[in-house]
């Protein structure tokens, strides 16, 4: 029977929970306000707006908190570090996935005190946390906030390029989410990832 | 060998320069032209109205007492005063003042009689005029007849109340883009319903605060500067191309998704014109709306809609097979094992 790792602390099982539910609600009342239809709306149009704008803030403080906790605690490291032969790991991890895990091998990179993520996980997590996400977020201030958007770029409305931003970066975080839920299932077991989310304790 | 290159070069750059100095002269030259034109014109028609505008264009106006042989300056209260730039860039900018007022307005000082006039309306003018015809000013005079403005307050209530007729000008159908339009427009209800003096003086009811009541509006300064007051305070109408039935205050539109849909209002109002030029662009439905803003729920593109679809469809269908192909797996190891 192997150790189990502490690898979650409380504040990161906290904002990651936090961040899921918001994330969900922003999602669907997102696509709520984007695809309105007049009188038969799942949620209406006004309860969307003010649900999307409280959610969007709770989620930019949400994320200060994450972007801190990173920067305060060993967990940034799992990001930022052993970036050395990228391209190569990420070939064997797909490899794995497409290939070696039906074939009953087991995955190349396990998780340890200094690897918490395979390669895929980590530019995946990298490109949505320190991109799409600040993006989502800016362009969602933004429309807080219309005042502060520049009229136009280049005979196009500052507002549509804003929006057009917000919906894109929305849409990929949705599809990570997709992603990111199932590949959890890649553990000991197909529930453990879930459980050690909770728990703290990878298996 | 160097310094002649140098000097090739020098001669090429002045050549350059030379013929760029050339063209800027005449482009200026020949633009400087046509303010001079257009000034000849004004002064042409300044005079026709020199007289009137010698008081009323002014902020203070002078009158000589024969008798007592005395002058006494005035100022010119602000609802007799003509702007005269606006009225020489306004509609009915060929007009002599004479052409709507009494000739005996020549005397000074005017008879306070000539007060109580009748002045025409749009439809005293263009009514029954082919020349009008698609503005529709028999409808325009049916919806006004209809709306509020003409129910609650007295027979004196007319076109002007609401459009100056001397700085009048149509902007529904310019070509200035929406937010001159919308700017322009809405000054005209503001003329009244931010200004208490000229509100009291169509009412006797206390003028509602517009910031309060329009409250429960999110991103109140954007929906001011970006749509009409009429979008929501009129009913909609196909007829015209702006709506003249100004509604009820508790029968106004308050409904978000009348704008924010795929079917919007906004196409019906503010971008009727726009619409009716340009239908759906790039894919975008209610394309004419980009051209100025963005409408959450009515700007939506066919392309990025297909795309999204076809991604989500693609990601999710992807999961499923692996998923599946990884049970099937699974259970024939266990089986076999």
């Amino acid at each position: 029977m192997s150790a189990k790792l502490y690898l979650y602390p409380g504040w990161l099982r906290l904002w990651h929970f936090s961040n899921a539910i918001l994330c969900l609600i922003l999602i669907v009342t997102g696509l709520s306000m984007q695809y309105t239809t007049q009188g038969d709306s799942m949620i209406s149009f006004q309860l969307a707006v003010s649900l999307h704008n409280i959610c969007g803030v709770i989620f930019v403080f949400n994320y200060v908190i994450y972007f801190i906790g990173n920067m305060v605690t060993t967990n940034g490291k799992f990001y930022w570090r052993n970036w050395g032969g990228f391209f190569k790991q990420a070939i064997t991890q797909s490899r794995y996935y497409l290939y070696g895990n039906f074939k009953g091998e087991s995955c190349p990179f396990q998780v340890n005190e200094e690897v918490k993520f395979n390669p895929l996980q980590k530019i995946a997590y990298v490109a949505i946390m320190y991109v799409m996400v600040p993006l989502v977020m800016l362009s969602g201030i933004a429309m807080l906030y219309p005042d502060i958007i520049i009229p136009e770029l280049n005979g196009i409305s500052g507002m549509f390029l804003t929006d057009l931003a917000h919906i894109i970066s929305g849409f990929v975080i949705s599809i990570f989410l997709l992603i990111h839920i199932y590949f959890c299932t890649f553990g000991t077991s197909a529930t453990s990832n879930f459980k050690s989310i909770v728990s703290g304790y990878h298996d | 060998m160097s310094i002649n290159k140098v000097n090739n070069g020098l001669k090429i750059f002045s050549i350059i320069v030379g013929i760029n100095l050339v063209l800027i002269l005449s482009y200026s030259f020949s633009h400087s032209n046509e303010p001079v034109q257009e000034e000849k014109e004004e002064m042409v028609r300044h005079e026709e109205n020199t007289n009137c505008f010698k008081c009323h264009g002014e902020n203070k106006y002078t009158m000589y007492n024969a008798d007592s042989s005395s002058t006494i300056t005035k100022l010119m209260p602000r609802e007799l005063f003509i702007d005269t730039l606006e009225f020489y860039d306004g509609t009915h900018k060929t007009f002599k003042c004479s052409d709507c007022h009494s000739d005996e307005y020549n005397s000074v000082p005017h008879n306070p009689e000539l007060r109580f006039d009748p002045m025409p309306g749009c439809i005293d003018c263009h009514g029954g005029d082919p020349e009008y015809e698609e503005y529709k000013f028999e409808q325009i005079d049916e919806q006004f007849q209809n709306s509020v403005h003409s129910k609650a307050h007295t027979d004196n209530f007319a076109c002007w109340d609401c459009h100056d007729a001397h700085s009048y000008k149509s902007t529904a159908r310019a070509d200035n883009g929406i937010k001159d339009m919308v700017a322009y427009n809405n000054a005209m209800c503001l003329k009244c319903h931010a200004n208490t003096i000229n509100y009291m003086l169509l009412s006797d009811e206390e003028n509602p605060d517009l910031i309060a009541k329009h409250e429960w509006l999110p991103n109140q300064t954007q929906h001011f500067k970006k749509v009409r007051c009429i979008e929501c305070h009129t009913s909609v109408s196909d007829s015209v191309l702006v709506a003249h039935e100004v509604m009820p205050k508790d029968k106004a539109i308050k409904g978000c998704t009348e704008c924010h849909s795929k079917n919007t209002r906004l196409n019906h109002t503010l971008y009727k014109f726009k619409a009716a030029e340009r239908r759906d662009k790039n894919g975008f439905f209610n394309g004419a709306i980009l051209e100025e803003s963005f409408v959450i729920g009515a700007n939506r593109n066919i392309y990025l809609n297909y795309g999204s679809i076809a991604i989500f469809i693609l990601v999710l269908g992807g999961i499923l097979i692996h998923a599946i192909l990884r049970i099937i797996i699974k259970k024939k190891k266990n089986h076999v094992g």
